[in-house]
């Protein structure tokens, strides 16, 4: 509908509108009856009676209404009436207009309503799918530790050694992934709570991506993770468990997500009262058209395989932003993604101390 | 020497379970506690030798618990936190915890933070010199040295090292360490830690870059260990 129009412009316009269709009559007032041109700017009314709020309406019909009176009824310039039927005229005005306006506003209401129940289909579908990629998410470990636990129980005598090795294994690895979907799933309560406030201390940016590197020692055995930091980078203030959730998140996902033998580069300097730290992969890049949904909570790309909760990303943006930072991400010309994080923050070069 | 008496207060019957068998398993002796009321009445009537409290316990609030506890218990207090709880943790460390788990915890963890303590008060106090792995520190003379050979420490990283080793196995807060090696009223020498640290794990650590020695508490602290 056009009534997407300020309530200032429906006036001006609305008024505008008015003063031409009553000019125009006006120059052509020889050649037809007063009584058409009533007609004609009645249907003008009704007309912006269709697109416009009530109130406009309302004052266009008077001012319609006061031209025909003024200008077109005999005698003319003057508000005299002398005929009933023009009397009827003058008041089918604000019928007219009321009408319309009660009509326009109950039409405008449905749509609203059907909106909103549209809306509320969407959001169901997508709760849906979330829903359902999520249990299927916790609900496969837990069978793993329900299974295997069974099965060691039952079958003391009969299970072979080795596979009561594989089968506590199994519940160790079901188990950390749980408590990593867990993680998470607080993490993103926590952020959309708004109780997470980060807390600012002296960091060393190098150490924290050693650490992380070292964190994910066990699912980087088919890639490289190399860290191209200077040694000499100062110290930032930043929250150093939230900084170093995100980063580890981010080459997590590079590792999860590109193909083996695929190089993953962390990164890191000062630039603009900025610490910048970008993780960059060379695998195959994200889909241009979902780019920008990867921040997404619950989002997950179109082809990607089982695993994983969709909050990952989700999660980062929202670390970073906790800390009033921007983060980003693009296409490498010669394939991979990069991943950039630029934080407001204090630094320090204190690295020539007196040795006291 | 009698079995050491650990108590557990803890109101989830399954991490008490879990607990009881781990530390039965490795010589320990558990006494159970559900409650903060009840875990208070067992420590007074039959003081144990180390403690783990729950801080997240439903009828006292554990920094309470704490409290009450330290008011005339002097042994080892273990605090049982949940992960990304910093402020709780450092609180409860600043209320004389000695050290502190998060759940969910590996087992190994908890034996070293138990052991780290027990060694502690039994052996480490008053020894002269110190070998861990290549390292060997002489408190005495002052001197490290690595794979049997000198290495240059200045004063503050000396100080730094030995406050460690010292506490080998426990948590050291960012603002404990500071007090100790710089003095009350050094808080803004944060930044310094950090670069001392640095320093530090350059000189004794293997690979600098993966130390195995001085580990980083995020936002806690930090903590020596051996146990390779």
């Amino acid at each position: 509908m056009l009534n997407r129009l300020p309530k200032a412009q429906q006036y001006v316009y609305g008024i505008l509108f008015v003063i031409l269709v009553s000019a125009i009559c006006y120059l052509v007032s020889d050649f037809i009856e007063y009584k058409i041109v009533a007609l004609i700017l009645l249907f003008a009314v009704s007309v912006m009676a269709m697109f416009f709020d009530i109130f406009p309406v309302i004052l266009i019909a008077i001012l319609s209404a006061l031209i025909w009176d003024f200008f077109f009824i005999p005698p003319k310039f003057t508000f005299y009436i002398t005929q009933p039927a023009d009397i009827l005229m003058f008041l089918m005005y604000f019928i007219i207009a009321m009408v319309n306006g009660v009509l326009n506003y109950k039409t405008r209401q449905w749509e609203k309503i059907a909106r909103k129940r549209e809306e509320q289909r969407t959001t169901l579908a997508l709760y849906n799918t979330l829903l359902n990629s999520l249990s299927h998410e916790l609900k496969t470990p837990i069978s793993t530790i329900i299974g295997a636990t069974d099965n060691l129980k039952t079958d003391k005598t009969k299970l072979l050694e080795s596979d009561k090795d594989a089968l506590i294994t199994e519940i160790s690895k079901a188990a950390l992934r749980l408590n990593g979907h867990v993680e998470n799933l607080l993490n993103m309560s926590r952020l959309e709570s708004g109780v997470i406030k980060p807390f600012r201390d002296w960091c060393d940016i190098n150490e924290l991506a050693y650490n992380v590197k070292n964190q994910l020692k066990e699912y980087a055995s088919k890639h490289t993770i190399k860290i191209d930091i200077k040694e000499n980078l100062p110290l930032f203030k930043i929250d150093a468990g939230l900084i170093s959730q995100s980063i580890y998140n981010l080459v997590y996902n590079a590792l999860i997500y590109t193909p083996y033998n695929s190089v993953i580069v962390m990164d890191a300097f000062y630039k603009d009262k900025n610490l910048v730290i970008s993780v960059q992969d060379n695998g195959n890049g994200f889909p241009k058209n979902e780019k920008e949904k990867v921040f997404e909570k619950f989002y997950r790309l179109k082809n990607s395989k089982t695993g994983g909760t969709g909050l990952g990303l989700s999660i980062v943006e929202g670390f970073i932003k906790a800390h009033h930072g921007t983060i980003s991400l693009e296409n490498i010309k010669n394939g991979g993604a990069k991943f950039t994080i630029a934080i407001p923050s204090e630094k320090s070069d204190v690295n020539n101390l007196k040795n006291e | 020497m009698s079995r050491q008496e650990i108590l557990v207060i803890d109101d989830e019957a399954q991490i008490r379970k879990l607990l009881e068998i781990t530390l039965r398993n490795n010589g320990y002796k558990v006494i159970e506690a559900s409650t903060a009321n009840e875990g208070l009445v067992l420590a007074a009537s039959h003081p144990p030798d180390l403690i783990l409290l729950d801080i997240g316990l439903p009828d006292e609030n554990g920094q309470s618990v704490l409290k009450k506890l330290r008011e005339w218990y002097q042994k080892p207090i273990i605090i049982l936190s949940v992960q990304n709880d910093e402020e709780n943790i450092i609180n409860a460390l600043d209320n004389d915890a000695s050290d502190y788990l998060t759940k969910p915890f590996r087992t190994g963890e908890l034996l070293a933070r138990i052991r780290a303590f027990i060694r502690n008060s039994d052996v480490l106090e008053e020894k002269s010199n110190r070998t861990i792995g290549n390292l060997f520190i002489d408190f005495k003379t002052r001197t490290v040295k690595k794979n049997n050979e000198l290495i240059k420490l200045t004063a503050t990283e000396y100080t730094l090292l030995s406050l460690l080793i010292k506490n080998e196995g426990r948590v050291l807060t960012h603002q404990y360490i500071l007090n100790q090696v710089w003095g009350p009223n050094q808080a803004d020498q944060s930044q310094s830690l950090r670069v001392f640290i640095a320093q530090l794990r350059k000189k004794v650590e293997n690979d600098h870059n993966n130390p195995e020695l001085i580990i980083t508490e995020s936002r806690v602290g930090y903590r020596f260990v051996s146990s390779t």
